[in-house]
């Protein structure tokens, strides 16, 4: 019933349901792939069976192929090896085990020396391949000989070459690249920002209404009254604060893109720079960032609350680069850089930090810890997982 | 009814047991793949081979789920009802039947694309969970229900530019196209190409891969362009000898712009065709 292969799946965790393993059930009942169709008898239609029906994306085809191998191991394909000539003894024996008496009964009137001779017949007269009969010997039929066929009592006499390949096509893992922590494309940045939607309506009116229109003409007796409304577009206003130099080169392709999606997704975007840690000053042009800089205070005060608050950077450092007063590797801050990061989150409600290092460091690193703790755990990965979370609370 | 191929598509064992599949359990079949991979044309092909009609609905970012039911021409009723058009007194002459409902009212089963799922807004495949599954729905200006007479073959195409929800998910059954193995590419281009002589077929394959290969390229070519290529290849009436540089090494191929649209893309195979030339 195939019930212990649907709990591997989900001890697999692959959200399969219920209803999925249903269908796969209803699937082999109506002859798709199985003993009733010659062409699709093998481990591997059933492999591909039960991946249309019960897998729904393709980052989740190599757990299953895992699963399925760890669950099928060792079973091999049931059909023969090839036709090898019978031995009359073992056909007589194997007919009298086969046949219970009433059936012996109930079959074609045959005695057992005249079966011999019909089977010598039949494999005489027969010259060609045939299917789904009940006198010559084939597939999918009811004839006691030939094989694949509803005659339980038959006796299987060749059968399709079983997959000779050595290795299966669920043990070579041609999925594994596919998960959902491949590699971001800027489209898939672009894709993950856009759940930051909130639209609103503002400018001049250009689009015609035609629910309000309707109504406007039904309250002025028939008279067609057209009413125009202004377009939609997203009004959420982002603040982004991007740690550039030093340990942050590395990233920098994966910062270019974000960078890249941000700016085009977004009308309202206001970017400026740090290095390391956010403290006294922030600058937007880091060629000129010793002359140019903003104060951090004077971001606080020019954007306020409604704007959501977005952190990139690898918060790799020393801890004291954090904690202490003096810590800033480029000038003596008089205040700790994480005094400055109480102050920009406190002030900004929504705000999350994306981190480009991989998510299996951050444990490695104290700065990172402490980076998270003063986020209050908004720290997310710099993978379309990541970015999709990190927009989600972000919204909220 | 049951698809085995067509002489002009190239399909593997596991996408045939997909369609068969999803035309015997009567369920919508979603495909995903490469940009390039021959998704759409998949529905065209099984249309053609099965000999029944198809239907198109290519989603842009800005349809409705409700589009592809039926529209209510409001605008033209009140205009004919101020003109005193006879027309106006029922309502079913200004309802403009959408695919679906063509789909569901047609005298023989048919097989309906829905190409694109994933351009549109991120709540439509939700909007379409009934018409899927019970292939129904009701029309509420006339008041009728629409009922599928014969159940329509339903492809529906992703780029898989969106998370697609799972209840959606639930009902359909699922293909991934892979990009073909270098064997299945020969058979796609000799499909195509029947008269093709086998060493530009060779070489054109050979340039194909390597270009594949690169490391950084934005968009890698696919297979669609690849036939495109070398249609212009045999237009341009261009020699193998020229795909490869004089040592089998790599160079820009003829005509490269069928293959790499991007300039960074250009800029990259131009860069490493030049460093190749300089180790020399």
């Amino acid at each position: 019933m195939l019930i212990d292969f649907f709990y591997a799946l989900r001890a697999a965790r692959l959200p399969v349901s219920v209803r999925e393993y249903l269908t796969l059930l209803q699937a082999l009942q109506s002859g798709l792939v199985g003993p009733a169709n010659p062409d699709a008898c093998s481990l591997d239609d059933f492999y591909y069976l039960a991946r249309t029906t019960l897998v729904k994306d393709e980052s989740l085809f190599d757990p299953f192929d895992r699963a399925f191998a760890a669950h099928f191991k060792g079973v091999q394909a049931v059909a023969g090896e090839g036709a090898r000539a019978i031995p009359a003894d073992w056909l007589r024996q194997e007919l009298q085990r086969l046949l219970s008496d009433e059936q012996k009964a109930n079959a074609p009137k045959l005695d057992w020396d005249e079966l011999m001779r019909t089977l010598q017949q039949r494999l005489a007269e027969q010259t060609e391949r045939h299917a789904g009969g009940s006198k010559w010997i084939g597939t999918g039929g009811t004839s006691p000989f030939g094989h694949g066929g509803h005659n339980p009592q038959g006796i299987r006499i060749g059968g399709p070459g079983g997959q000779r390949s050595a290795v299966k096509v669920w043990e070579q893992r041609l999925w594994r690249d596919y998960d959902d922590s491949a590699p971001l494309g800027p489209r898939h940045l672009k894709l993950a920002l856009r759940r930051l939607r909130k639209f609103a309506r503002q400018g001049s009116a250009l689009e015609l209404d035609l629910p309000d229109t309707i109504r406007a003409t039904a309250a002025n007796a028939g008279w067609l009254e057209l009413r125009q409304v202004p377009e939609r577009h997203n009004l959420v206003k982002v603040l982004l604060l991007l740690d550039v130099g030093g340990s942050m080169d590395e990233h920098v392709h994966q910062v270019e893109a974000l960078f890249a999606a941000a700016k085009a997704e977004f009308k309202h975007l206001e970017i400026y720079y740090f290095h390391n840690c956010v403290y006294d000053f922030v600058w937007k042009h880091n060629q000129r960032r010793q002359r140019e800089r903003t104060a951090t205070l004077d971001l606080l005060h020019t954007y306020n609350r409604d704007y959501k608050l977005i952190f990139v950077g690898d918060a790799t450092m020393s801890p004291y680069e954090i904690l202490q007063p003096g810590g800033s590797v480029e000038y003596a801050n008089a205040e700790a850089g994480a005094e400055w990061l109480q102050r920009l989150t406190r002030h900004y409600p929504r705000h999350a930090w994306i981190n480009p290092q991989p998510l299996g460091l951050w444990p490695y690193q104290r700065s990172i810890e402490l980076i998270q703790q003063l986020m209050g755990q908004r720290m997310y990965p710099l993978t379309l997982r990541g970015l999709e979370e990190a927009m989600r609370v972000l919204s909220k | 009814m049951k698809f085995s191929g067509s002489p002009h598509y190239v399909a593997s064992p596991d996408l045939l047991l997909a369609v068969n599949a999803a035309i015997t359990l009567q369920r919508p079949l979603l495909i995903k793949g490469e940009p390039g991979t021959g998704k759409t044309l998949l529905a065209e092909e099984v249309a053609a081979a099965l000999g029944i009609p198809l239907l198109q609905w290519h989603i842009k970012s800005s349809t409705k789920a409700q589009q592809g039911l039926y529209e209510y021409d409001a605008v033209s009723r009140l205009r004919d009802s101020q003109l005193g058009d006879e027309r106006v007194r029922d309502i079913g002459h200004y309802i403009v039947q959408g695919v679906l409902w063509q789909a569901f009212t047609a005298e023989q089963p048919l097989v309906l694309l829905i190409d694109e799922i994933d351009k549109a807004d991120i709540e439509f495949p939700n909007d379409l969970l009934r018409e899927l599954d019970r292939m129904e729905f009701h029309c509420y200006e006339t008041r009728q229900t629409i009922r599928a007479r014969h159940r329509p073959l339903v492809f529906i195409t992703s780029n898989n530019e969106k998370e697609l929800p799972d209840a959606f998910l639930r009902r359909c059954f699922f293909h991934y196209i892979q990009f073909p193995d270098p064997a299945t590419l020969r058979r796609i281009v000799g499909v195509h190409f029947p008269g093709l002589k086998d060493e530009l077929l060779t070489a054109a394959l050979k340039a194909f891969l390597e270009l594949r290969q690169l490391p950084g390229l934005k968009k890698k070519p696919s297979t669609s362009e690849l036939l495109d290529w070398i249609r212009l290849l045999l237009a341009e009436d261009i020699p193998p000898q020229a795909l490869h540089g004089k040592e089998q090494q790599l160079v820009v191929p003829p005509l490269a712009g069928a293959l790499l649209k991007n300039e960074q893309d250009a800029g990259l195979l131009e860069r490493l065709v030049f460093m190749n030339q300089r180790h020399r």
